[in-house]
């Protein structure tokens, strides 16, 4: 069906363009058959759920990876770059979510970082930096506004003028054409959005092509001229943003009506099985709540309200500034073992550096939180199939490393050590992050299982339908305070919205 | 059977395995006569044992992603402690128990320090390593102390005739049950899937309550352990205490380490292949003497060896990684 969303006059007017594109890595079929174009002047949005093959596509563009099969052009040529240094000759640059600058070089260093400017033999400061001020500027008019000085450590600078730096350092690299950002306003405060839309005008008007990848779908709304969507790594909608409707993006996103996504049974809410008495984290407090067994509470909010550390405090992997957290009628001190003893599991936001050990097998993660003295590694291997069997994990065998599992895969192994370990109390932080539609259809039905099997789950989600979906109850988490939880029959997203942004 | 050797190749011991058999080959094909002798065998095990006790330790504490600098110091205190308390009238089993629980006091301040500090184990080791030669010295007054061996040599020296039926000194053998005792508990012990786990990723292994502290003390503690053991054998070698002994020991500990497939970054490694990357050095040493190469030859082929032996690893793990990324 993707054919037919590049024709004859679309395939003209682009600027870059990909058609038929493939790639898989390991068992998972990141692209299949992906057609892209964008045009010059204008601000392409790539739209799609995580794992829809967004990051893949901006990646071969790039010339991060390379595609398995299919072809790019770029103005109306064969392009084939064979890594990013090939990209960015030819005129395409990406922005990276988290830019990738040297925290201990001043601004100037960063920007002319590889193409140093000398003058017999030693760095010429003043003309790296007066080059550095005029890209700057060039960019931004205001850029004093937003206080950037070319002779400045990049430490000292907060994500939103880094992300600006790091744009104009890829404008300066070379004769740019097109410039991909890959969610660049996830990290970056409201104040700090408008500066860097205005910036994306400018260089729209300069007749740059923008490709704009973000889950902010209002932002995209504002800032985007043309959109496509991605869905399980094809292209399945392309057209104008002013024609669009924010339930039409979804509709694609999703490709399915999102009431079959989350089963639900009855769940029937029993004793109190957690309980936090003004408790302040790290990021704020206070934070009351009663966790009762046989239901799944959310905790709402945005990306640094304190809701991962609130649960990492519960779990304690970090301290609590003040407060009580009892598990059942223990009020003691705190640790990952203490807790998981308690029977209190919690999964990680961050599967890569926290949840799973990558280089470790599926067997290993799978029993590592619940070892006897001696470890028999055949009885090892046979329980974690039984497990691989339960949860349908898609793997060669037990033995397979964890790193080269996909990422809805390596989601439920991680799943898997809590299920196995038998916790009672789940503490789950953004348990779908970055997986495919079919792993979180199963996580969901998991949880709901568990729920209905009389465990207590906090879940902390960033995905509003999600915990629409999922929750029996929700709180909004702002600043570090842990708003009432309401039964989601109550409240609708727009009021969750409200109380997650109001005080900020 | 294509399987098998595919299984055989992805084990860790196989490259070291492949490059001993080869260099010893070598040096047997050039001096038939006096390399392949089954004495100089003999006597390449015993010259290897103090290496390949240490490097029983320092594997464990590579795997858990941390590094001992200090291995050569608490060797050398190690043996002027035994000869201190042998000089005192101690029994031989005394004064070597006394050398161990010195070094395993050394293993598990260094563990103290690096789980309590949270210094970085190289700057924690590098510190160690300057204390422990300093308290050497103090407690040996600057010289080497005569004891009587009073039998601890034995443990070292070629077999008497009599106990032939033993085929290789008992200093081998305790290597040997040692490596063996280690690499089982590192595949059927809690603890060792905690070391494997803490150094394939420390805040995993947080996360399902591996008590990270608890086990960075007990294997610095256990590696001080060991170098305690290849401490009184390094007395029974020299029959004598000597602070200025070791010197550098811990880099050829760490050679041999590397050459066995171990990283600095942690989670890798294999007992096995540390004893074969051991060996390897000892064998490039003694044939470099047999063939008549000079020191400074064999100091260059012993470095080439180890970039060598890291960049195949690299390689042979290469076309894994690529082949399971399709």
């Amino acid at each position: 069906m993707s054919e037919s969303l590049i024709e004859g006059p679309e395939a003209e007017a682009s600027l870059v363009s990909a058609r038929g594109l493939d790639k898989r890595f390991g068992l998972t079929r990141a692209l299949q058959g992906v057609e892209f174009s964008a045009r010059a002047g204008e601000i392409h949005a790539v739209l799609g759920e995580n794992g829809a093959g967004k990051s893949t596509l901006m990646k071969i563009l790039a010339g991060v990876i390379r595609p398995d099969a299919g072809e790019l052009s770029l103005g109306g040529e064969a392009y084939q770059p064979n890594d990013p240094a090939a990209a960015q000759r030819a005129g395409v640059a990406i922005v990276h979510q988290e830019p990738q600058l040297c925290e201990h070089l001043t601004v100037s260093e960063n920007m002319s970082l590889g193409a140093e400017q000398t003058r017999g033999g030693l760095l010429d400061r003043r003309a790296m930096e007066q080059h550095a001020r005029r890209a700057l500027q060039e960019l931004l008019p205001d850029a004093e506004a937003m206080s950037i000085r070319p002779e400045q450590l990049l430490a000292e600078l907060g994500p939103g003028p880094r992300q600006l730096v790091a744009i104009a350092r890829a404008l300066a690299s070379a004769d740019c054409r097109v410039l991909i950002l890959d969610e660049p306003t996830s990290s970056l405060a409201r104040s700090d959005v408008e500066h860097l839309f205005a910036a994306l005008r400018r260089l729209r008007e300069r007749g740059l092509c923008i490709v704009y990848i973000s889950h902010f779908l209002e932002e995209v709304m504002r800032i985007a001229d043309r959109y496509t969507v991605l869905r399980d790594g094809a292209a399945v909608g392309l057209g104008e943003v002013a024609d669009a409707t924010l339930d039409e993006w979804i509709r694609l996103m999703v490709g399915r009506d999102v009431r079959d996504l989350y089963p639900r049974s009855e769940h029937q809410s029993g004793e109190v099985a957690l309980e936090l008495d003004d408790v302040w984290t790290g990021a704020g407090g206070p934070a009351p709540l009663t966790l009762r067994r046989g239901e799944v509470l959310g905790i709402a909010g945005l990306v640094g309200a304190g809701r991962t550390e609130l649960l990492r405090a519960v779990f304690g992997l970090d301290g609590v500034r003040r407060g009580q957290i009892r598990v059942g009628a223990y009020a003691g001190p705190a640790s990952p073992a203490i807790r998981l003893n308690q029977g209190v599991g919690m999964l990680s936001e961050d599967r890569q550096a926290e949840g799973l050990a990558a280089t470790m097998s599926i067997r290993d993660n799978i029993i590592l939180s619940k070892l006897r003295a001696f470890v028999w590694p055949r009885r090892a291997r046979r329980e974690a199939t039984r497990w691989i069997e339960k949860l349908d994990i898609a793997c060669r065998d037990p033995d397979q490393r964890v790193g080269e599992l996909s990422g809805g895969n390596q989601q439920k192994v991680a799943l898997a050590r809590l299920l196995r370990h038998d916790v009672d109390v789940l503490l789950l932080d953004e348990p779908t992050r970055g997986i495919d539609v079919a792993s979180r259809a199963q996580i969901y039905g998991l949880i709901d299982d568990l729920a209905s099997r009389g465990r207590a789950v906090l879940m902390v989600s960033s995905y509003l339908p999600e915990l629409f979906g999922v929750c029996d109850r929700i709180a909004v988490m702002c600043r570090g305070r842990l708003g009432v939880a309401r039964p989601v029959a109550d409240l609708d997203p727009e009021s969750v919205l409200h109380e997650a942004a109001v005080a900020s | 059977m294509r399987a098998f050797i595919e299984r055989l190749l992805s084990r860790p011991w196989f490259g070291p395995l492949g490059a001993l058999l080869a260099v010893y080959l070598l040096f047997a094909g050039l001096r038939p006569d006096t390399f392949a002798h089954a004495g100089n065998l003999e006597m390449m095990a015993r010259q290897t044992v103090v290496v390949a006790i240490c490097a029983v330790g320092m594997t464990l504490i590579m795997i858990k992603g941390g590094i001992d600098l200090s291995v050569g110091s608490v060797v050398a205190l190690t043996t002027v402690v035994v000869a201190r308390g042998l000089q005192a009238g101690l029994s031989p089993w005394t004064a070597a128990a006394l050398g161990v629980a010195a070094a395993a006091s050394c293993g598990a301040l260094n563990g103290i320090l690096v789980a309590g500090l949270r210094i970085t184990p190289f700057i924690v080791t590098l510190g160690t390593m300057s204390i422990m030669r300093g308290v050497a010295k103090g407690l040996a007054g600057e010289q080497k102390i005569d004891a009587n061996a009073a039998g601890l040599d034995e443990w070292m020296a070629i077999l008497p005739p009599e106990y032939g039926f033993l085929v290789v000194s008992p200093g081998v053998w305790l290597a040997l049950g040692l490596s063996a005792l280690a690499a089982g508990a590192l595949v059927y012990t809690r603890y060792g899937r905690h070391i494997v786990a803490i150094g394939s990723n420390e805040r995993a292994a947080r996360l399902c309550g591996v008590p990270v502290a608890r086990v960075t003390v007990m294997t610095y503690a256990l590696a001080g352990v060991l170098a305690g053991m290849a401490g009184v054998m390094e007395f029974g070698t020299l029959t004598v205490g000597d602070p200025t002994d070791s010197l550098g020991l811990e880099l050829e500990v760490i050679a041999a380490v590397v050459i066995g497939g171990g990283s600095l970054s942690g989670g890798q490694g294999s007992i096995a292949g540390s004893l074969l990357g051991a060996l390897l050095m000892t064998v490039i040493k003694t044939g470099c003497t047999h063939v008549g190469v000079p020191n400074w030859v064999q100091e260059i082929l012993t470095g080439v060896i180890i970039v060598v032996a890291v960049a195949l690893d690299r390689w042979r793990q290469q076309p894994r990684q690529s082949s399971s990324a399709h």
